[in-house]
């Protein structure tokens, strides 16, 4: 359980000569935020347990400007963009994965335009993908017949038309899946896109992640899955303002996973 | 003297078509106010998209009920069209039925429109029993008061109206074949079908042929005029959907929701700002100072691109984006649909404006789309999470113009609020929004 994480660094890479088969981009919420490293962590795990050969940018790596484009600060987006697209050129990287919607929609769109054209998926995307190749093998475990209602995270959803990858994990772990009221294409934000994460709410009657968690309870899971560190902490806030922390987990897909094979 | 009738219809149909021009022209003029925006790319996947969006109606039919509805009113009015061609000949040359020499097949024609017609008379009384009665959420919001909310049930007592008017027409006109009168009997007998209207032909049994006469010709004339007053209602109303719902459809945008455009000139500027070899000094190259915009961002309708600018015509205000927005859910000022209104009231305020002097300049009423009538705390309130654009069933992206009116805000006039200005700080310093340090950024990993 507390064997140490293995880690390796595109520099280290490059020292030996070598090129991983993918590089795990891991966003600022995944290396800063508490909740979010823990998502982190049981990415890498699985990623270790399987023997998937990768490596980070660790600190070359930077916001990838997609909290400035929304706040409508082009400059900075294009800014922090073309650093970010300089380091992952130097390394010739062709493969990315990334554990946040909002670093995949960016650099999968908004880059290429701006010199930056790398194969980007997301985390849910890369583990269905090693799960078909069978090199993930995905059993129940402890969520076996647990009620579990996805979130879709917008970015990955709607953005980019990915709703089926996360599910399928999930139905892997033989949860019993229960939709919200609003799915799919129709998936209620959670409150944080659009830079809102970073200021507070205007004027209203409600939060928007309340909304949302409230959704999420009407259909009386045991855990909220959900697929982007932002959305994981705006539901898990939800539910604790709902009082239901005692109740209703909030977990990423990829921390389900990881716990089914007690990683 | 029996020209006359013939010359009358002459002169109003002409002076319907006129005016109708004159406002597509206008609507053109101010379309083209909006910026450039290349979407003459990718020819048949929009046509396909246009072929299963406007013309198929995929997304309306989300909403069942709606949908469905929506869906007999839209195929009710196409189809019953081909009735108007051969309205527009008969009163052209005097003629009575002048399609009915195809024979049998007229018959179907003219049984297909009544039951038509009747179907979406019903469809329309259905819709505003939603609309008033029921009172459907989506139609009742504050941006719906006064004249958008008239503005929708008068198209539904014009329809109901064109489409009593069509059957009576029918009604009086199966009674006058049927006692041969002069100008309606045929040789062949009575043409058409008339499944709809023979239950009303009774009701002028027992009236003298010439009264019948008239309410047939009055039903007939209300019925063209009525067609010619819709047409040119159009343009003061979200009615213009119809007509506008395939352009907007066609020219929509079919790359990822997700994607934001990237400005060039930003990425011009940010390329010369980190080349290390660059001289900041340099003249700039022929041609370069055409490629800056005066502005970065939108404050006004001529910052918008036509694109944009269509879609504001084309909004049909269902605020279907409006039902499926996270702020407008939860209180917030922001209503998609109202982006796109606002947008159209400020654009047709300037088209005002030229229609008086055709030098006329956005800026000169001391007036602009900013503050008069978006307002930032609505600007604010969107998350960008795209579900007005999934949500909107003729390719409309209110998203964008928010998006454009934020650049402007933050880039023109550093307006952000304080919290968003400390996050941007953070990233420019420290590569992320938050205050760490970029050299702590692997520590997770040390943490196990
Ligand atoms: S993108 Fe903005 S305006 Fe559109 S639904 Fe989401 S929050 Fe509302
Ligand atoms: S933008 Fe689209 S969805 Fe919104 S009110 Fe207009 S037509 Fe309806």
């Amino acid at each position: 359980m507390s064997e140490e994480l293995k880690v390796p660094t595109m520099a280290q890479y490059m020292a030996e000569g070598k090129q991983p088969e993918v590089l795990f981009w891991v966003g600022c919420a995944g290396s800063f935020d508490d909740r979010a490293k823990k998502i982190t962590k049981a990415f890498v795990k699985i990623l270790n347990k399987i023997g998937v050969d990768f490596a980070v940018l660790g600190t070359e790596e930077s916001c990838t400007g997609d909290p400035a484009k929304r706040a409508g600060n082009e400059f900075l987006f294009q800014m922090q963009a073309m650093t970010n697209i300089e380091v992952l050129n130097s390394y010739e990287v062709k493969k990315i994965v990334t554990a946040c919607p909002h670093c995949f929609n960016t650099i999968k769109n908004e880059y290429p335009s701006l010199g930056g054209e790398y194969k980007i998926v997301h985390h849910t995307q890369f583990l269905k993908g090693l799960m078909d190749e069978g090199r993930l093998k995905i059993e129940g475990g402890k969520f076996k017949g647990k009620r579990i209602t996805y979130h879709d995270p917008c970015y990955l959803g709607r953005g980019n038309g990915e709703y089926e990858a996360p599910r399928e994990l999930l139905k892997k772990l033989d949860v019993e899946l229960v939709e919200m009221k609003s799915c799919k294409q129709k998936g209620l934000c959670c409150g944080a896109g659009g830079a809102q994460m970073f200021k507070d709410a205007e004027k209203g009657d409600k939060e928007v992640n309340v909304h949302r968690t409230e959704e999420a309870i009407e259909t009386k899971p045991d855990a909220i899955a959900a697929g982007c560190p932002f959305c994981n902490t705006m539901m898990t806030d939800g539910v604790k303002t709902k009082e239901k922390e005692n109740d209703i987990e909030v977990l990423d897909v990829v921390e389900m996973i990881a716990n089914a094979e007690d990683l | 003297m029996q020209f006359i009738p013939q010359i009358l219809f002459l002169l109003a149909l002409g002076f319907g078509l006129v005016f109708f021009a004159r406002n597509v022209q206008r609507m053109r003029r101010n379309i083209k106010l909006g910026r450039d925006l290349d979407r003459s790319d990718q020819k048949d996947k929009r046509l396909s998209k246009m072929l299963r969006v406007a013309m198929g109606q995929s997304k309306m039919v989300t909403k069942p009920i709606a949908g469905t509805l929506h869906v007999i009113v839209y195929v009710g009015f196409v189809i019953i069209n081909i009735e108007v061609l051969e309205i527009i000949i008969d009163g052209l040359f005097g003629t009575h039925r002048v399609f009915s020499f195809i024979g049998p097949a007229y018959g179907f024609l003219i049984g297909s429109f009544e039951i038509l017609a009747l179907l979406v008379a019903v469809s329309v009384i259905l819709f505003w029993i939603r609309r008033n009665i029921i009172k459907i959420k989506r139609f009742i919001l504050t941006e719906m008061k006064g004249w958008p909310k008239n503005d929708a049930n008068y198209i539904l007592y014009i329809e109901l109206v064109l489409m009593i008017l069509f059957l009576t027409m029918n009604g009086a006109d199966l009674h006058l074949q049927q006692v041969g009168a002069a100008g309606y009997a045929h040789e062949a007998g009575v043409v058409g079908a008339f499944p709809i209207s023979q239950y009303i032909a009774p009701f002028f049994e027992g009236m003298a042929e010439a009264s019948v006469i008239v309410i047939e010709r009055a039903a007939w004339w209300m019925h063209i005029l009525g067609i010619l007053f819709f047409l040119n209602y159009l343009y003061y109303s979200k009615h213009l959907h119809i007509l506008l719902a395939f352009p907007n459809v066609y020219f929509s945008n079919l790359k990822p929701q997700g994607e934001f455009r990237n400005l060039e000139a930003v990425t011009d500027e940010v390329k010369m700002m980190m080349d290390p070899d660059a001289d900041p000094f340099a003249e700039p190259e022929a041609g370069d100072e055409e490629e800056m915009p005066e502005k970065f961002g939108a404050s006004d309708v001529q910052d918008l691109s036509w694109f944009q600018l269509l879609s504001s015509y084309t909004c049909t205000e269902c605020g279907r984006c409006t039902a499926e927005c996270p702020a407008n859910q939860t209180g917030k000022l922001l209503s998609p649909r109202k982006i796109m209104m606002s947008t159209r009231d400020r654009l047709e305020e300037v088209g005002e404006g030229l229609n008086k002097d055709k030098n006329f300049k956005p800026e000169d009423d001391g007036k602009q789309l900013l503050d008069d009538y978006i307002t930032r705390e609505e600007l604010w309130a969107c998350t960008t999470c795209n579900a007005c654009v999934e949500a909107c069933p003729v390719g409309i992206d209110p998203l964008s113009i928010i998006m454009d009116m934020r650049q402007y805000l933050v880039m023109e006039e550093s307006a952000a609020p304080s919290e968003l200005n400390g996050a941007m700080t953070n990233i420019e310093n420290n590569g992320a929004p938050w205050p760490y340090n970029q050299q702590d950024r692997l520590g997770w990993a040390e943490e196990a």
